[in-house]
């Protein structure tokens, strides 16, 4: 059995005539140590998508309306309110955008710590056990910096507090809702090879959702990319890199603006990411793709595998 | 929007106020202390008054049955000046009579119309607000425009003044003011009195807000490129970085006017505001503060109610424009 | 943050200096004195008048007045009170007593009522509960002080269930104790009531706004993520930031709670300081009406500057910057 699998994902904001539909059939899998990336512009839908793993998303206004979110096989959707708070944490944790927002700024840092402890592993929620923690996501004098307040650390070290703070109840996935965005390109790469070592030594899973495919080579084994709540393209993470197969991939890796090579000019994706409630009929890429034709407007193509392991949301990905 | 019309009410009735009024606000009727109100009845298709008799004991009134007058339209009256500058003596209502009178409201203890009064105080008590307003919000975004544009010692003077101003909680602020000015001044005199003490409560708070959305509005581009084409100091203040605070400062304004109404009241409330016997719905309070009368007379407290409504119609507007605001700037 | 709190401190002395300077001239600038309703009797000499001007230096320009006002306030000396013949500390000191009484009990009653509506309001946000509360607030935020005062005073006198106005029965002093306690306290309560019902509104909605502001923000989703009940969430940690800028509205509060003490004082009879500063106005009693300023406003300032420690006190971002 799959650690996570979600099947079918449809989720509305609003109800009734003004339904805006952020998650249109959204379907992933992510097996246990497995690194999947979620790749989007702002708006696709990915961070619902993410929290919606835990049920994280207020639900009024959000209106789960179809689909199953499954870990370890049981529906997150149907959980009681109880279970569902064993699983935040304890199965699933999550790492967010800002630190420095996502941390209470008038709590110590330790004792932020000790309450996810306390909650779910009581037996070792001491100072020691934090510090353990802080040592491990590489933070100096930890002993020292249990003391301090959110807003005395910098962005690095608030977003690896905010890691310890994922880590402390042991979960077996960890979704991380692009956790280097916010940060300086140097801490980034940081973040990231914490986040990379960390998975080798306590065989976590993880989600990583980003709107940066560069970070994705280094990272991942396998990449979904999404677009306008729908998953286009799903394939491991080196055959992606190798060939795309979707026109928005195609687009979105020649958009990476690229240091060697001829300096061409930047080719940027014309038109605009289509907000929620204002989707094009048929498939939702076409005004702005390339290869589009008069029949992708008529209907939404299906994901079909078009490969092992590679699934394709075109008709035309030749 | 259910504020600004009942303002917009309340404002028309204060400027006919005169009309409307079925008697003068001085008229007293000498036979007729406390009385209560007349309430109209139907008689045939007319509202028609009954006449009411004294009986033994204080202020005891009774309506007698079926000796009634009606209510006519457009009547000759008292004389007014509509408008503070047109004589007439045309009255919206009343009967002509003399022995059946017409008070909606009851009397006071002289006598007089308690609704009259309660619409030629209204003029007072609503035009005050607003012209306070206007003063001291001109007066404190030019005085938090200068301050927070020039910065330096002139803004640090400015703010500890306005500091100053602000800490003395405000009605002994009011009162102090009020003691600088002589105690016998004529109406029009205590008029322009009292605005211009409001105004000076009201200046301070605003300068300072100006003066912090000046000073975040002064790095803006767009004073660079005005100073750029060689505008003065005091054109940029006024011309640019002014009118971007409006959609506060109406807003602010507009929350503000009940309290600049409620300090002309509180002032004539407390005897050294607007005098008798020109009539402002805090003086027509004063009587009230005595339990008796208040107890046997209870129609003397409607402009209380008056101002309820007043202060509840601005809150209402000031409310919908705050939110019409935040959505314009989301 | 004990420099910072040690600046503000150091701040109030040339504030009082300040107030009290403007307040004296404001006083000296209207005609005639506490003397001049005497000089009208033709029973007392104008030579009579002319030494107790000279007495309390009434005869010199305001500044002298002023310099010798302040030198006996430094000594602790407020003056003397020309209408009330007697010192005007005994005097003031008394009032202030029973303006701070109305205006904790007053404070207290609003906050312990606006705070945990606010809070149900926001958590059961839309709600019956929610539109009730914010409708109540909008009436209580719009009816004059004045009128309120004045139907509690009809309430009182008609069901003679509180006494009409005053701080105490006249046999007050042939009271026990205990008596005199209940007696105090039963006085106590309708003014503190109106005093109260002005002020509860504005903070059940800023408590409201705040609590709703602290629920959207990301840390609250990141303790919900982690696993903490929803209840825990809401008291822990929302509220706790929550209450923050309320902290910061205590000093409007108590401003609005200080004017409208005056008002309350004057109509139901409650002897602070208010309803002195009234007295001391209509006698022309001009060092008395500083005197009462001055201590409203220091009220006023040592009150916000109690608010600035308790924000230190419960912000670290305030306290070790």
């Amino acid at each position: 059995m799959n650690l996570l699998e979600i099947k079918n994902l449809k989720l509305d904001f609003g109800s009734g005539a003004e339904a805006l539909r952020a998650v249109d059939g959204v379907s992933l899998a992510i097996g246990a140590g497995e690194t999947v990336c979620l790749v989007g512009e702002s708006g696709c839908g990915k961070t619902v998508t993410a929290l919606s793993i835990a049920r994280l998303v207020p639900a009024p206004p959000a209106n789960y309306v179809g689909g199953e979110i499954l870990l370890y096989g049981t529906d997150v959707l149907k959980m009681s309110g109880e279970a569902l708070r064993n699983i935040r944490g304890g199965v699933v944790s999550y790492i967010f955008q800002e630190p420095g927002a996502a941390l209470n700024p008038v709590f110590r840092v330790g004792n932020q710590i000790k309450e996810s402890l306390k909650l779910h592993k009581p037996e070792k929620a001491n100072d020691d056990e934090v510090i353990r923690l802080l040592k491990l996501v590489g933070i100096p004098a930890p002993e020292s910096r249990i003391r301090n307040y959110p807003f005395e650390m910098s962005g690095g070290m608030q977003q690896r507090v905010m890691i310890a703070m994922a880590l402390a109840s042991e979960p077996k996935l960890l979704v991380a809702d692009e956790p280097t965005t916010a940060l300086d390109v140097t801490i980034q790469a940081q973040i990231l090879e914490l986040l990379h070592e960390l998975k080798q030594r306590l065989g976590m899973a993880i989600l990583l959702i980003t709107h940066n495919l560069g970070i994705v080579g280094d990272m991942a084994d396998r990449v979904a990319v999404m677009y306008a709540g729908q998953i286009v393209e799903l394939s491991p993470a080196k055959e992606l890199l190798r060939r795309t197969l979707h026109p928005y991939t195609k687009a979105l890796m020649a958009s990476v603006p690229k240091l060697r090579g001829d300096a061409d000019r930047l080719s940027a994706i014309p038109g605009n990411v289509p907000r929620i409630g204002n989707f094009p009929p048929g498939c939702r890429f076409a005004p702005r793709c390339p290869i589009a034709k008069p029949e992708c407007s008529k209907e939404i193509p299906e994901l079909v595998e078009v490969e092992t392991g590679r699934w394709v949301r075109c008709p035309f990905w030749k | 929007m259910v504020g600004g019309v009942i303002l917009i009410a309340l404002y028309l009735v204060a400027l006919f106020a005169g009309f409307i009024a079925p008697y003068g606000y001085e008229r007293q009727d000498r036979d007729r202390f406390f009385h209560p109100p007349t309430w109209p009845r139907l008689a045939g298709f007319h509202l028609a008054v009954p006449r009411y008799e004294q009986l033994p004991g204080n202020f005891n009134y009774r309506a007698v049955p079926g000796d009634l007058k009606p209510i006519h339209f457009l009547v000759q009256g008292d004389k007014y000046k509509l408008f503070g500058l047109i004589p007439a003596t045309i009255h919206l209502f009343g009967t002509g009579d003399v022995n059946y009178p017409v008070y909606p409201l009851g009397t006071d203890q002289f006598g007089r119309d308690v609704l009259s009064r309660l619409l030629c105080g209204s003029q007072i008590s609503l035009s005050i607000g607003v012209v306070g307003i206007l003063l001291s919000f001109t007066f404190g975004m030019i005085i938090g425009g200068i301050s927070g544009y020039f910065s330096g010692t002139t803004d640090t003077v400015i703010m500890r003044l306005c500091e100053l101003v602000m800490s003395i909680p405000a009605l002994y602020l009011i009162i102090s003011l009020r003691a600088a000015f002589p105690p016998g001044m004529s109406s029009a005199q205590v008029y322009a009195m009292i605005i211009v003490i409001l105004s000076f409560i009201g200046w301070a708070s605003m300068a300072r807000v100006i003066r912090g959305m000046t000073l975040s509005l002064r790095e803006q581009q767009f004073v660079l490129a005005a100073r750029a084409l060689g505008q003065s100091h005091l054109r940029v203040i006024v011309r640019h970085i002014l009118p971007n605070t409006f959609s506060y400062v109406i807003v602010a304004a507009t929350l503000s006017v009940p309290y600049y109404i409620l300090g002309e009241v509180v002032l004539s409330f407390l005897g050294v505001g607007i005098q008798e016997p020109n009539a402002s719905w805090g003086n027509m309070l004063t009587a009230a503060q005595n339990t008796e009368i208040l107890r046997n007379f209870p129609w003397l407290l409607a402009p209380g109610a008056a101002i309820f409504v007043t202060v509840l119609a601005f809150n209402f507007l000031g409310d919908g424009l705050r939110d019409a605001a935040d959505t314009k700037s989301l | 943050m004990w420099s910072y709190l040690g600046k503000r401190l150091l701040h109030l002395i040339p504030l009082l200096l300040g107030v009290s300077l403007l307040t004296f001239l404001l006083m000296s600038l209207a005609p005639g004195d506490f003397f001049t309703a005497l000089s009208q009797n033709p029973q007392i000499s104008p030579e009579t008048i002319a030494r107790l001007k000279a007495q309390f230096h009434l005869d010199r320009p305001w500044y002298v007045q002023y310099f010798y006002w302040f030198k006996s306030v430094l000594h602790g000396d407020f003056g003397y009170s020309l209408a009330y013949k007697i010192p005007a500390t005994s005097l003031i000191v008394g009032r202030v007593g029973n303006t701070f009484l109305l205006s904790f009990f007053a404070m207290v009653i609003a906050w312990v009522i606006a705070v945990p509506l606010g809070i149900w309001a926001a958590v059961k946000k839309d709600s019956w509960v929610d539109r009730g509360c914010s409708l109540v607030a909008f009436l209580g935020l719009s009816i004059p002080e004045i009128l309120l005062a004045l139907l509690a005073l009809w309430f009182a006198a008609a069901t003679g269930w509180f006494p009409v106005g005053g701080a105490q029965s006249p046999l007050h002093d042939l009271m026990s104790p205990a008596q005199q306690f209940w007696d105090r306290a039963h006085h106590l309560i309708l003014p503190a009531l109106v005093l109260a019902a002005a002020d509860w509104a504005g903070i059940m909605r800023q408590m409201r706004s705040n609590l709703l502001d602290t629920l959207r923000a990301e840390y609250v989703t990141a303790a919900r993520a982690r696993g903490l009940g929803e209840g825990w969430v809401v008291w822990k940690h929302a509220l706790r930031n929550a209450i923050n800028p309320l902290l910061t509205i205590f000093g409007y509060s108590l401003a609005a709670l200080l004017s409208g003490a005056f008002i309350v004082e004057n109509i139901m009879a409650w002897p602070g300081l208010g309803r002195l500063t009234m007295e001391a106005f209509f006698a022309k009693d001009s060092y008395l009406v500083v005197d009462c300023v001055v201590m409203a406003t220091a009220l006023l300032v040592i009150g916000n500057f109690m608010a600035d420690l308790l924000l230190a006190w419960s912000d670290p971002r305030i306290r070790l910057k």
